[in-house]
């Protein structure tokens, strides 16, 4: 198998982190055979919150592994050297958060023995079957470029041309999941918040912010366990990257908040209402939502100054504050925002329950088990071909070896 | 051959020029077709099923439940002890949440709080069918949008879809809550969405919906739309009458009497 004996060697802490992993999956693939068997009905979700959290982070992850394409273009397209080492981890991130995303989809099914009904009755009028498409396709096209281009770096020599093609292919296929993705949910009639041109594009523009954000995080945790470098100036483009993209996505929120909150139709303002304000006596969101502004507030002031964008303790707070600030507004706001009011303007409450959030947290563990050891592969091939200029340990390792 | 710049100019401005004429005559001819399709769809279709419910009688059974009890007894649908997981083919819901565009701010005293018989509009272009991605559930010739129970994935993309709150997902085994099951109808399964079928079953042996027939006050109509002589048509052609969220242009064929 693809270098897998890379990942099958490594220190005692390495072991450890990957047995707590595996742990948290465990309970997760617990609490997920209790939901097969009880139902969704063990879920916060209900008759007019009808998606949850599966959903909502989903839609997140989406993001996440489109945001790949804000390395692959700069370094394919515009031969941007700097980012030569980064973007083998961007592209192993977005491989990552695809297999995420179809596993919430998956655990969200009512009937999931079922799911091959998607291919068998294919349906080209429904946005669900080109989400599949699209998804499915960014898995295959990252999972052919990431092994083509590591085999070629180890044994030293160019990458086949014909992957070229296959990697500018890529880009536009990038843009398209998160495109598609949006269109979920703005398709559809008779949810107002969601009704809006400026989704596909708010989506990008969040995922553009969040994907890098979290990618300088793990390119910061790996210099300092393994002491591989990506390299200051990958960093810094990559942070000015997250600026920019954190700027349109606030200005994309507000465009939307503006056309809703002064054209004064009720229907669209009751869902703002009830995110920001509470509606009915239901608060639930509320703190949420602040929290998710705040962020975001905090994240554009450490941002925008460039002498702190810079500074190696600033840099990761403010990529912090952009992940939870849009984990909070997407991964949870605009799914279930969109469902209160109802059609028939009942505002119910959506409370994920243990279960659920043991399931995500499986999920997130099984991403974090990926995201390891395919950085461990990454760097072993690194440290193999032992590039003259930065000290790679021959087997890095680490309790956070990501 | 060799083609100068000029030679591929001219070439390229006269297929323009072709490209323009041909989407010029489409859009006539598209216009024309438009015109005699509008004309002809009651011939085309001639059976569209449809419902009117008079809510000036509805309103005269104070506390009445026998829509949504013979619906319920007859397709098995299952009474759960938790609202949020309650499934729902024929129930009611107040006037105010059902028609918010009729409130004018001074009529409420007569109208608020009146039960209004809720159930799936059987749209004559449902978001619900557009939407999901197995074709579990589809439209009839005759309207009706059914759902298959053995197909359905339980995405819930169509109850995201639908305007109505027409939709139902089984969150919990519906089974042991239906309290004497009918052996003539499948109970369904957890994990999959159901809804309103038009009792679809008894048009197929020429009776009318159960609730229909359950309803003390005669106050559901149901008929073929597309017959101008049909019951539901007098009554729209004598009275004014509403559908829900017309303006999502869904075309619900159950329409209110206010
Ligand atoms: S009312 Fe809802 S469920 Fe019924 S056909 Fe229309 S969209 Fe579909
Ligand atoms: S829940 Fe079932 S009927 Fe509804 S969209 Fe999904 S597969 Fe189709």
């Amino acid at each position: 198998m693809f270098m897998f004996e890379k990942a099958i060697r490594g220190s005692r802490q390495y072991w450890i982190w990957l047995f707590c992993l595996l742990c948290v999956i465990l309970a997760g693939l617990a609490f997920y055979l209790y939901q097969l068997n009880l139902g969704l009905g063990v879920t916060g979700m209900s008759r007019n919150v009808s998606w949850g959290m599966y959903i909502a982070q989903f839609t997140f992850f989406v993001g996440v592994a489109a945001s790949a394409v804000m390395v692959v273009l700069p370094y394919y397209l515009h031969d941007y050297k700097a980012f030569g080492r980064v973007t083998v981890l961007g592209e192993f991130l977005a491989i990552t958060a695809v297999v995420m995303c179809c596993l919430f989809i998956f655990v969200d099914l009512g009937q999931p023995a079922r799911v091959f009904n998607i291919i068998l009755y294919p349906t080209p009028w429904s946005l669900m079957f080109w989400d599949m498409i699209s998804l499915s396709g960014y898995l295959l096209l990252n999972a052919m470029i990431t092994v083509v281009t590591l085999t070629a770096e180890r044994e030293e020599v160019a990458p086949p041309r014909w992957i070229r093609p296959v990697i500018v292919l890529s880009i536009p296929w990038a843009v398209s999941i998160h495109t598609v993705t949006a269109f979920l949910y703005s398709g559809l009639p008779g949810r107002s918040s969601w009704l809006t041109a400026i989704m596909a594009p708010r989506f990008l523009a969040g995922a553009f912010c969040s994907g890098p954000a979290l990618l300088i995080l793990f390119c910061l945790i790996l210099r300092r366990t393994t002491g591989f470098d990506v390299g200051q100036k990958a960093i810094n483009a990559l942070s000015v990257i997250v600026t920019y993209a954190m700027v349109i996505n606030v200005f994309f929120i507000l465009v939307e908040a503006f056309t809703v909150l002064y054209s004064r139709i009720p229907a669209d303002v009751a869902h703002l209402q009830y995110l920001y304000l509470g509606l009915d006596g239901n608060y639930h969101l509320v703190p949420w939502m602040w929290l998710s502004v705040l962020l975001a507030a905090v994240a554009l002031a450490l941002l925008l100054v460039p002498s702190w964008r810079r500074n190696p303790v600033i840099l990761p707070i403010a990529c912090l504050a952009v992940f939870f600030s849009l984990w909070l507004d997407k991964g949870l706001g605009l799914i279930v925002g969109g469902f209160v009011p109802s059609p028939l303007d009942t505002v119910t409450t959506y409370t994920p329950t243990l279960p659920e959030w043991s399931i995500v947290l499986g999920i997130y563990a099984i991403g974090a088990v990926m995201i390891t050891v395919f950085y461990k592969i990454a760097l072993a091939v690194h440290g193999e071909i032992g590039e003259a200029d930065v000290h790679v340990p021959a087997v890095p390792a680490g309790p956070a070896d990501r | 051959m060799k083609i100068t710049r000029k030679d591929f100019l001219r070439l390229s401005g006269l297929s323009f020029l072709a490209g323009g004429a041909m989407e010029a005559a489409r859009a006539i001819a598209g216009r024309s077709s438009a015109a005699t399709e509008s004309q002809s769809t009651p011939v085309a279709q001639s059976v569209r099923w449809g419902m009117v419910v008079d809510l000036r009688r509805c309103q005269k059974e104070k506390g009445c439940t026998a829509c949504t009890d013979a619906c319920d007894a007859a397709h098995n649908v299952p009474r759960l002890a938790d609202p949020q997981h309650q499934v729902n083919w024929i129930w009611t819901q107040p006037y105010e949440t059902v028609f918010p565009f009729i409130q004018n701010g001074y009529a409420e005293q007569s109208d608020a709080g009146i039960p209004v018989p809720l159930l799936c509009n059987h749209c004559a272009s449902p978001p619900c069918v557009h939407v999901c991605p197995t074709q579990a559930t589809w439209k009839r010739a005759d309207g009706i949008v059914m759902m298959d129970w053995h197909r359905c994935i339980g995405c819930r993309y169509c109850m995201a879809a639908c305007p109505y709150g027409s939709r139902s997902f089984n969150w919990v085994d519906p089974r042991p809550a239906i309290a004497h099951i009918n052996p003539d109808f499948p109970t369904r399964s957890k994990g999959v969405v159901e809804k309103c079928n038009f009792c679809e079953e008894r048009l197929a042996n020429g009776l009318k919906p159960s609730c229909v027939d359950a309803c003390p006050q005669k106050a559901l109509v149901f008929g073929n739309l597309a017959d101008p002589n049909s019951e539901p048509r007098q009554l729209l052609r004598q009275r004014f009458a509403v559908q829900r969220e017309p303006e999502l242009g869904t075309g619900p064929s159950v329409y209110y009497l206010v």
